[in-house]
C-alpha cells in the first residue's frame, strides 16, 4: 500500500481504477474500515479474549479441565445431541419446506407463520412451553424433564426453523421446466428429486443445519428449566460454562468455551464442503 | 401416422385455450404450430408430451393410445423454451442422464453421448457446466438430451426465441440439416413465420384456440384460408374489398383499360419509402377508407417517375392471391 501511494506519477497511474489485488478506492478503503472496526469489536476481540483466558492457565490447565470426566461428559453429551438434531432437522425441515411450498391445504399460511415462534420466542419461554406440556404436571402423562430425550426435545424445538426457512426459498425459485424436462427423459417422480432436486436444496440444507447445529450446542435458556443439569446423565457444555463462572472458575469456563468454538467451526468447514460436493456430482 | 391429436379441448377457467383441435402428422415429418402468442400452440405441445392434460380428446403416438399415459412412458423427447438444463450435471451428465435412469450399460451411454455432442458440436465442451455455455450452446445442449432417449417424437418449444439475429439464423439451418439426418418426427411451436415457412415441411396455424389451416409453406401463402393466414404468413394490404400482397399490385399512370382485366381504382401517392432494392407506396384510394400499400422494384419506380402526390391507377395482378375483406360492403 505505502509502496504504491509514493510512487511517483508513472504508468501505474494512467488507469483511474486500481487493478492490484490491495488497491481500493477511497470509498471502498473507509467501508473496508468501517466493516473490520464493527466486526473486530463486536465478534474477534471478545473471541480473542476468551481465547487468551483460556490460555492463561497454561496448556497444562486446558487440557485437564477438557479431560476431567465430569466436563467431557458434558461436552459429548452436547455435541452428539446437537449431532443428532441436526440430522432429524436437515431431514424434516426440508419435509415441512417441501410442503410449505408446494403443496395447496387448508391453514397454510397460519402454518407458514408459526414455523417462526420458535425463533421469536426468549428461549426460556421455549422451555416454559415445553415445561407445560411435557413437564411433571404434564396433561398427556409424559414427563420429559430431567431426561436426555428433554433435552432432544428442547433442542428440536428452538431449532425448528432454520433449515425450513433456508430452503424454502431455494424450492420457491426451483424451475418447474427442470422437473418436467427429467420427466419427459423418463425419470420417475422419486429419481427427479434425488438427482435433480435434492442437489439443488443441499446448499440450502446444510447452510441451515450448521445453524442449527450452532444453536444446538450454545442453547441454554430452554435448556435451564428442562434438562435437571445432572453431572454425566443430563448436563451440557453451556450449563457447565455457568457452573464453572458460579465456582469462580474463569479459566475452566473459557476452556468449554473456545473447544465450543472449535467444534462450531469445524462443523461449518465440513458441512460445506459437503454441501460443495453433492452440488457439484448430482 | 406418427401423432393423431383428435378431438382436444382444454379451458383454464373461462379461457378456451384450444377448441377441437385435430392433426395427424406423418412419421418423420417436420412440423411448424405457427401462431401468435398466447394461442395456444405451446399448449397443444405440452399436452402431446404429456406435461399437460386436455380436458377431452385423444393423443395417440405411434400408433398407442397416450392420452392417459405420463410424460415417462410417451418416449417423447421435449426441448424446452428455457433449455431446463440440470445445471448442476456436466454438459456430458445432462446428455447421459435419460441413458442412465434407463440403466442402459457405461460403454454404451459414454458412446452414445459422445456421438450426440459430436451432432451438435459440443464435444469440447463434455467437461463444462451449462452456466460456461451460451444460449445457442445449451439449447443445443438441451436438443442433444432430448435426443439421447431416441424419442420416437421431438417436441421443441420456441426452439428459436431469445436468440440473436445471427444464432437464430445458425440454428435454424441446423435444425433442418439434423432433421435430414435423424428422420425423427418433429414438431416446433414458433410466433416467427420466416422461421416456420424456412424450416417446416408442413405448418399448422393456430390462432385463438383453433387450427385455421393445416398445409405446406406454399399452401399457405398461396392459398390461405382466410383472411387471419395471410395476413400472419406475409404483408397484406386491401385494395377495394379485397386484401392481397402489396408485391401483387399493379401500378399504371392511367387508367388505360386493357378487355379482360378488372377495373382499376384510381388514388394520389402519400408517402414513398426505400427499402433496398425495393420501393414502398402508401397510396390514398379515392373511396376507400384506407391506404394501400404497394411494393414495386426501384427500376420500375425510376421509369414512371413516381414521388408524393403522382396520381396513380391500382389493379390486382394477374394470378394475385386475395381474400374478400369480411364485413365490408363493395367500395
Amino acid at each position: 500500500m505505502t509502496e504504491v501511494l509514493v510512487k511517483p506519477a508513472g504508468p501505474a497511474r494512467t488507469s483511474s481504477r486500481p487493478s492490484g489485488l490491495f488497491r481500493l478506492t477511497p470509498a471502498s478503503g473507509i467501508g473496508l474500515g468501517i466493516a473490520l472496526v464493527w466486526f473486530s469489536v463486536l465478534v474477534l476481540l471478545p473471541l480473542a479474549a476468551v481465547v487468551g483466558a483460556a490460555a492463561a492457565g497454561g496448556w497444562g490447565a486446558f487440557w485437564n479441565t477438557l479431560t476431567d470426566a465430569q466436563t467431557f461428559a458434558a461436552l459429548r453429551l452436547t455435541v452428539i445431541e446437537a449431532g443428532l438434531v441436526t440430522v432429524v432437522n436437515g431431514i424434516l425441515g426440508t419435509v415441512v419446506a417441501w410442503v410449505l411450498v408446494r403443496d395447496q391445504f387448508f391453514g397454510k399460511r397460519i402454518l407458514d407463520v408459526v414455523i417462526d415462534i420458535p425463533f421469536a420466542l426468549p428461549t426460556i419461554v421455549a422451555g416454559l412451553v415445553l415445561l407445560s406440556l411435557y413437564g411433571p404436571e404434564s396433561p398427556v402423562g409424559i414427563n420429559i424433564v430431567n431426561t436426555r430425550q428433554g433435552i432432544f426435545l428442547a433442542l428440536l424445538f428452538v431449532t425448528l426453523p432454520f433449515v425450513v426457512r433456508t430452503v424454502q426459498p431455494v424450492l420457491i425459485e426451483l424451475d418447474a421446466d427442470v422437473e418436467e424436462a427429467a420427466a419427459s427423459l423418463g425419470a420417475s417422480r422419486f429419481t427427479t428429486f434425488r438427482r435433480i432436486i435434492l442437489p439443488s436444496l443441499v446448499p440450502a440444507i446444510t447452510a441451515g443445519s450448521s445453524l442449527g447445529f450452532a444453536r444446538a450446542i450454545s442453547e441454554f435458556g430452554s435448556l435451564v428449566l428442562i434438562s435437571g443439569n445432572t453431572p454425566y446423565q443430563t448436563e451440557v457444555a453451556s450449563l457447565k460454562i455457568l457452573k464453572f463462572i458460579e465456582g469462580d472458575n474463569q479459566a475452566g469456563a473459557a476452556a468449554v468455551a473456545v473447544l465450543l468454538l472449535l467444534v462450531a467451526i469445524v462443523t461449518i468447514v465440513i458441512l460445506d464442503v459437503v454441501s460443495r460436493r453433492v452440488a457439484r456430482r448430482g | 401416422m406418427s401423432i393423431e391429436v383428435s378431438g382436444i379441448n382444454k379451458k383454464y377457467g373461462d379461457f378456451v385455450a384450444l377448441e377441437d383441435i385435430n392433426v395427424s402428422l406423418p412419421t418423420g415429418q417436420l412440423t411448424a404450430l405457427l401462431g401468435p402468442s398466447g394461442g395456444g400452440k405451446s399448449t397443444l405441445l405440452r399436452i402431446i408430451a404429456g406435461l399437460d392434460t386436455a380436458d377431452s380428446g385423444s393423443v395417440e403416438i405411434e400408433g398407442v393410445n397416450a392420452t392417459k399415459l405420463p410424460p415417462q412412458k410417451r418416449n417423447v423427447g421435449f426441448v424446452f423454451q428455457h433449455y431446463a438444463v440440470f445445471k448442476h450435471m456436466t454438459v456430458a451428465k445432462n446428455v447421459a442422464f435419460g441413458l442412465e435412469i434407463r440403466k442402459r450399460p457405461k460403454a454404451e451411454v459414454k458412446a452414445k453421448v459422445a456421438e450426440l455432442l459430436e451432432l451438435v458440436h459440443l464435444s469440447q465442451f463434455a467437461h463444462r457446466l451449462p452456466s460456461q455455455l451460451s444460449g445457442g450452446q445449451r439449447r443445443r445442449l438441451a436438443l442433444a438430451r432430448a435426443l439421447a432417449v431416441e424419442p420416437s417424437v421431438l417436441l421443441l418449444d420456441e426452439p428459436f426465441g431469445a436468440l440473436d439475429a445471427k444464432v437464430r439464423k445458425e440454428l435454424r439451418d441446423w435444425l433442418r440439416r439434423l432433421h435430414d439426418e435423424v428422420h425423427v418426427t418433429t414438431v416446433f411451436v414458433t410466433h416467427d413465420q420466416e422461421e416456420a415457412m424456412e424450416v417446416a415441411d408442413e405448418i399448422v396455424v393456430i390462432n385463438n384456440g383453433r387450427i385455421e389451416q393445416i398445409g405446406t409453406p406454399d399452401q399457405l401463402y398461396d392459398e390461405p384460408a382466410n383472411d387471419f393466414v395471410m395476413g400472419f404468413l406475409g404483408d397484406v394490404t386491401r385494395l377495394g374489398n379485397v386484401r392481397l400482397r402489396p408485391h401483387d399490385i399493379e401500378l399504371a399512370l392511367s387508367p388505360a383499360v386493357t378487355p379482360g382485366t378488372p377495373p382499376a381504382f384510381a388514388g394520389v401517392i402519400e408517402r414513398t419509402l426505400r427499402l433496398g432494392f425495393e420501393l414502398r407506396l402508401t397510396v390514398d384510394v379515392e373511396g376507400q377508407g384506407e391506404t394501400t400499400q404497394v411494393v414495386l422494384s426501384r427500376t420500375h419506380a425510376r421509369a414512371l417517375d413516381l414521388g408524393v402526390g403522382t396520381k396513380v391507377w391500382l389493379r390486382p395482378a394477374t394470378g394475385a392471391i386475395s381474400v374478400p375483406v369480411l364485413g365490408v360492403a363493395s367500395a
